[in-house]
């Protein structure tokens, strides 16, 4: 019987509960599909990032200053000696991992040439303090996967996919050059530009470059505190800022502090942020997420505020009928019951076909605001529901008032 | 002992229309009794007392042994649920649901529905075949009976019907008084409100409303 009544009443009032199941259905598809955006944009840039690894680049002082102005590659160098005082300075434990790079090119014996750079992979060293400590890509680039293993000696390489695909190579392959060959350990997918290159032991760099005891730069990893406006006035130049300033800058692990410490201890270097940019993508998307989480706040809000409406109109147009009920011995409980399950039909309905749309919607904001799919993320439906539920509730509040408020005598005899 | 019996009962709506004012008197098991009187002389503030959709502010209202004035909301619609069946000047009709879902309703917040007693108070009031018609599809007449159907399926101990043939034509009245006779006739205890002495005249007794009190 109860099953019978719903049944007639949707169906005799199909226009209005449509027009609650659309108002739903638009609230939901909005919320969700902008839940889905926010999740999976976050997922996105949050792993680019990471994939960042290094924060902090230290190249030699001049020769970046003639790449940038001249766009010259200048012949300067680091000392290796001096990468163990990286972790001799204030900020040291923020220090996770760094590693030195020496960059060149090698002559194969066919005649062509290939982009090689020498590296640690996983270096034992002995600091200055007397501790020791394995430093190197391995730590630091932890998405890197090898196939094969990392070199164990100089006569082995690391090859970049892309490079080995070029030139036919395979793990265990012998890469012939103009002064020797190295045995192809490994072969390397990073997603960067190592995919390019062959990567072997700094010293056997050093050997080939003919520059004993020379780096080309230092990548590091470090762990930094956010950016804030004292960080930025400090990163335009450290010299502007007041004595009390500068020390709280000093001593505060902004990414701009540990590079002004780290050229302090490396001769003849400029230390660079390299993730500025990449920070401040971060930053709007915080504020991209804010406005997507508002937009979804306010849908929800306008489709309890829709709801309410309707389901109002609708109690009002069927006071007569409601007040029978009642006066026919149906309690405050059956009446209101009666009505909760038709206007949760309605929105179910609405919410499912809302949440369709919304898988739609998403991709459509994915690919024109974002530029890439966007993977549905499998708590978003859960999360809509039980909004869902929460706005259906609180949009029939005020019908559930006037159903407790009905008196059947005044109905009923039309007065 | 009375059915029902009033004692000294009075209704003044909103502290100050007094609607009812010292209002006595007793119905017997088995009897037929009209309330007559001039528009807004109370009939309808006593019905809906009497059918325990409102309650007096003043007085005492025994029904069946059970005294309206000390109890809540709730219990006042279950004693409406388990003892009256009414009956209303418009016929009012859930319009989405037929003529034998209509009678279900009351015996769905009441018990359990059951189609053969629904289909055997409609065949009583002579609709039996108008079963699947819904409201819109009846005649006023027709719709009125089905009302009545519904009043009796839960067998109450009181049939209270106000107006009942205040919007029929003449034929239709006529066809639901033969029903209020043959139930008198079977021993139900009936109130009809009316202002139509032609209709008053049917009952077995006439309690006159003038001003919210009782004129004979
Ligand atoms: N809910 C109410 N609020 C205020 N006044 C009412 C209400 N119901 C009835 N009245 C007043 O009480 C008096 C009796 O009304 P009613 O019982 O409807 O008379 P009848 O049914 O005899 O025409 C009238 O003056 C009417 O205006
Ligand atoms: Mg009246």
């Amino acid at each position: 019987m109860f099953w019978q009544m719903v049944k007639g009443a949707l169906i005799r009032q199909k226009n209005r509960f449509a027009l609650i199941a659309l108002t739903v259905a638009l609230g939901v598809s909005l919320a969700a599909a902008m839940l889905n955006v926010m999740f999976d944009v976050g997922d996105k840039v949050n792993q680019e990032l990471k994939a960042y690894g290094a924060n902090i680049t230290v190249t030699p002082k001049n020769s970046a200053l003639l790449k940038d102005v001249y766009g010259l590659e200048a012949h300067e160098y680091l000392n290796e000696s001096d990468l163990g005082k990286i972790k001799t300075i204030f900020w040291t434990n923020n220090i996770v991992a760094f590693a030195p790079k020496l960059d060149g090119e090698l002559t194969l014996v066919d005649g062509s040439k290939i982009p090689a750079a020498g590296t640690w992979f996983n270096h034992e060293m002995t600091l200055p303090t007397g501790e020791t400590l394995s430093i190197g890509v391995v730590e630091m680039k932890s998405w890197w996967k090898i196939d094969g293993s990392y070199p164990a000696n100089d006569t082995e390489a690391l090859i970049g996919q892309k490079l080995a695909a070029e030139k036919n190579l395979h793990v265990g392959d012998t890469l012939k050059y103009t002064g020797g060959e190295f045995k192809i350990s490994g072969i390397l997918s990073g997603g960067g530009d190592e995919d390019n290159q062959l990567l072997v032991n700094l010293s056997a760099m050093q050997k080939i470059l003919n520059v004993p005891g020379k780096i080309g730069s230092i990548e590091v990893s470090a762990i930094t505190t956010p950016e804030n406006d004292l960080a930025r006035k400090a990163a335009a130049n450290p010299d502007l800022l007041s004595q009390q300033e500068k020390e709280i800058w000093y001593c505060t692990a902004y990414v701009s502090a540990i590079a002004y410490q780290i050229e302090e201890v490396i001769a003849n270097s400029s230390a660079r942020p390299v993730r500025q940019i990449a920070e401040s993508e971060g930053k709007i998307l915080e504020k991209t997420q804010l406005l997507m989480l508002l937009i979804t706040a306010l849908s929800l809000l306008s489709t309890a505020l829709g709801v309410s409406n309707l389901v109002s109109a609708n109690i009002m147009e069927r006071s007569r009928e409601l007040g029978l009920l009642k006066a026919i011995g149906a309690t405050n409980l059956g009446v209101i019951l009666l009505v909760l399950t038709e206007i949760f039909i309605a929105g179910g309905v609405g919410g499912i076909l809302g949440y369709a749309v919304s898988l739609g919607l998403a991709q459509v904001i994915g690919t024109t605001v974002f530029g890439s799919a966007i993977v549905n993320n499998s708590a978003v439906l859960p999360i809509v529901s039980v909004l869902m539920v929460v706005v259906l509730l609180v949009g029939s509040l005020p019908a559930i008032r006037m159903l407790l408020s009905l008196q059947p005598a005044e109905v009923l005899h039309g007065r | 002992m009375a059915l029902l019996e009033l004692k000294d009962v009075s209704m003044v709506y909103n502290g100050k229309v007094r609607a009812l004012d010292g209002i006595n008197f007793s119905v017997e098991k088995g009897e037929w009794v009209a309330i007559m009187g001039p528009s807004g002389s109370g009939k309808t503030t006593l019905m809906n007392i009497i059918g325990c959709m409102d309650k007096a502010t003043g007085g005492e209202v025994i029904l069946d042994g059970i005294d309206l004035s000390d109890v809540d909301a709730d219990k006042l619609t279950e004693i409406r649920r388990e003892k009256i069946g009414m009956v209303f000047q418009q016929f009012h009709l859930v319009p989405y649901l037929t003529a034998v879902e209509n009678i279900m309703v009351a015996q769905y917040y009441h018990g359990l529905p059951d189609l053969n007693d629904a289909m055997t108070e409609l065949k009583r009031v002579g609709l039996e075949d108008r079963a699947n018609h819904l409201p819109s599809q009846l005649s006023g007449g027709e719709q009125q009976r089905v009302c009545i159907a519904r009043a009796l399926i839960n067998y109450p101990v009181l049939i209270l019907a106000d107006e009942p043939t205040g919007n029929l034509d003449e034929a239709n009245q006529n066809l639901v008084m033969k029903i209020f006779h043959e139930l008198h006739a079977e021993g139900h205890t009936i109130i009809t409100v009316t202002h139509s002495p032609d209709v008053g005249r049917e009952a077995q007794r006439c309690i006159v409303l003038e001003h919210g009190r009782i004129k004979s």
